[in-house]
């Protein structure tokens, strides 16, 4: 970490094309892991296992995808968890009262909602998004542990739909890749080449300068806290589908990897640089490390401060990185 | 007398809203008084030593996320050391784990002045950290607290009014916060959250400045940690709802985010309100759930106002 800071012109060289194109120490990284695997477990990676892992990394990279959106105005949503839980927990719920469609589009509602609060919260009052996103997840928890109890004796059915998207496959491909690769392009797409995804980078590197220029910057962030609902919620639903067992706290234990991954993937906390190819990519690496982690039989605990270290460490290089350009 | 009130027109605002809800839950169940005031002391001792502890880092121009984590480290650690400890271990136990919040605030201050990343994102990892250390010292609620200390926040002392929480709370904030306050190093800490350029410019060392409020709110949330520990009995890996309660009363005790400005009274004033709130409800046999759906309500609704009057004051300065 101290070598990028110094003066030498070859290491920064290096630090500077690393920093330009941060998806190839991302995958040297992913394949070291990978190595490192087969070495503990000979034998361990095949074909199964390589379906396996893209799997579960779909609806952490899902999850992941609120918080690129969010970091890329220099914001967070620590609500999205709650969204997608709220909506898995929902719609279980719901389908035995009113059949599958309706309960898929009953429970976006309360994602959305969630979303609508943020961006109240965010673009109008000017509160921090990750004190607001905080609170409104709070709000959103207690409002399940209500809801709950009405339907405690309706029971839930994950149907089969999504249990097939969820965990099905197609010749070793698991099926909610059908999902996810539209939605990775869309996402791509968009940030790249639509106005509002360009309007997402220039509130992110210089709010004071986009407003300047006319940027409506309420109408963006009301836009992008909403949208982060909603992937929540999609996220959500393509997770009990694979869990296939929807509880009130579904999702939860996906936030703090969800976060890690846009910060491993490149996509800079402070706002303005990054994007979604990174996040996917870092969304595998944790996957791969979370598989490592568990061969090691390390507790949760040295998980967390793991993924904590990591956030850190990450962010810091960044900060190295752009200093120097 | 004039500019008194004017100054301090906030807290007394406070203040009257404090009695007029005390007044309101007299009216709801008769029959609050002493015992009520003893438990509703108790069980704000761990949110006030929470709201003190961002108070502080708030003061100092930056924010803490990693308070609800280092309590648990503290309140995890006074468990499994107290568990089966005797009378005499306790006191230097306690000191111990004060050393240990004081040690865990300076590291999160240190790593925000070395990495130079700001405040926001240091504590969001190391409240991960924190968080991991706390399940690791203790995987399950655990440990016990030895009785006499038990003793020391629980019941009155005095007078029948009195609960000895309060008082706990009130030698506690003063013995660490009055010399502090009166010392250049509270003044340093006012000037690095009003304006860190000037504070630099007027010889201030900004680093170790930084690193002491972050410290001393590493103190203050090991005393949150303790007390929870010694009024339940046992250690909690997992955080409570600290976090945002704490930022809830510290933006609606007049400290202003972003610094320079406010005092530890206000915000304490305030998490007694917020706590009080809580009480009428549970009193109105409001369903707990429901409880905390409009308790997270009116603490997002005080940051929102907050940001609101944040913005106007900010539009007030550049006009």
């Amino acid at each position: 970490m101290t070598s990028t800071t110094e003066q030498t012109p070859p290491l920064r060289r290096i630090a500077r094309f690393l920093g330009d194109n941060p998806m190839i120490p991302l995958v040297v990284l992913l394949l070291v892991l990978v190595g490192l695997l087969e070495f503990m477990r000979p034998g361990i990676v095949n074909e199964r296992w390589v379906g396996n892992t893209i799997k579960f990394a779909i609806p952490l990279a899902m999850l992941a995808a609120c918080q690129t959106l969010t970091m890329l105005t220099g914001g967070i949503d620590l609500s999205a968890s709650v969204a997608a839980t709220i909506t898995a927990f929902v719609m279980a719920t719901q389908v035995p009262i009113v059949g599958v469609p309706l309960a898929i589009l009953i429970g976006l509602i309360p994602a959305v909602l969630i979303g609508l609060a943020n961006g109240f919260g965010v673009a109008v009052c000017r509160v921090h998004p990750l004190i607001m996103t905080l609170g409104t997840g709070l709000i959103g928890t207690g409002c399940l542990q209500v809801y709950q109890r009405f339907v405690i004796a309706t029971g839930s059915v994950v149907p089969d739909g999504l249990a097939w998207l969820g965990t099905g496959r197609t010749w070793d491909a698991p099926n909610s890749l059908l999902l996810f690769v539209p939605f990775a392009a869309l996402i791509v797409w968009g940030q790249r080449r639509t106005g509002f995804g360009r309007l997402l980078y220039a509130l992110g590197s210089n709010e004071k300068a986009a407003r300047i220029s006319g940027v409506r910057s309420w109408q963006v962030f009301l836009a992008l806290y909403v949208l982060s609902g909603l992937i929540a919620g999609v996220a959500g639903l393509l997770y009990v589908g694979l869990i296939k067992a929807p509880s009130l706290s579904l999702v939860n234990p996906l936030l703090l990897p969800s976060i890690a991954a846009a910060v491993i993937g490149g996509t800079s906390i402070f706002g303005g640089r990054g994007g979604y190819g990174g996040t996917i990519l870092g969304a595998l690496i944790l996957t791969v490390l979370g598989t490592l982690l568990t061969l090691l039989q390390m507790p949760e605990g040295a998980r967390r401060i793991l993924f904590g270290a990591i956030i850190l460490a990450v962010t810091t290089v960044y900060i190295r990185l752009t200093d120097q350009s | 007398m004039k500019r008194l009130i004017a100054k301090n027109g906030w807290t007394l605002g406070l203040v009257a809203l404090l009695i007029a809800l005390f007044i309101f839950t007299r009216l709801i169940q008769p029959g609050f008084g002493a015992s009520g005031l003893e438990s509703l002391s108790r069980a704000t001792l761990p949110f006030a030593f929470a709201t003190a502890a961002m108070a502080v880092v708030v003061i100092a121009g930056g924010i803490d996320l990693s308070v609800a984590s280092m309590m648990a480290v503290a309140g995890v650690t006074a468990a499994v050391l107290m568990d089966g400890a005797s009378d005499a271990m306790a006191v230097p136990l306690v000191l111990l784990v004060l050393g240990i919040g004081l040690a865990m605030g300076a590291l999160n201050g240190a790593l925000i002045v070395m990495t130079r990343v700001p405040d926001i994102v240091v504590t969001l990892a190391m409240l991960f950290v924190w968080e991991g250390v706390a399940l690791l010292i203790l995987k399950a609620p655990g440990g016990a607290a030895v009785p006499w200390v038990r003793e020391m926040i629980v019941g009155t002392v005095l007078f029948p009014w009195l609960p000895k929480a309060f008082v706990v709370l009130v030698i506690a904030l003063a013995v660490v916060w009055v010399p502090i306050r009166r010392s250049n190093l509270g003044l340093s800490i006012y000037a690095i959250g009003s304006d860190e350029r000037a504070a630099y410019r007027s010889g201030i060392a900004i680093g170790r400045t930084r690193i002491a409020a972050y410290a001393i709110c590493g103190l203050f949330a090991a005393m949150g940690g303790l007390s929870l520990t010694l009024s339940t009995g046992n250690g909690e890996p997992i955080p409570g709802p600290y976090l945002m309660a704490s930022v809830a009363a510290v933006v609606l005790g007049g400290v202003v985010l972003g610094g320079g400005r406010g005092a530890l009274l206000g915000p304490i004033i305030a998490v007694f309100i917020l706590r009080l709130v809580r009480m009428d409800l549970t009193l109105l046999s409001v369903d707990p759930n429901v409880t905390t759906i409009v308790e997270g309500s009116i603490m997002v609704a005080v940051v929102m106002l907050g940001g609101i009057l944040a913005v106007r004051a900010g539009r007030v300065k550049t006009a």
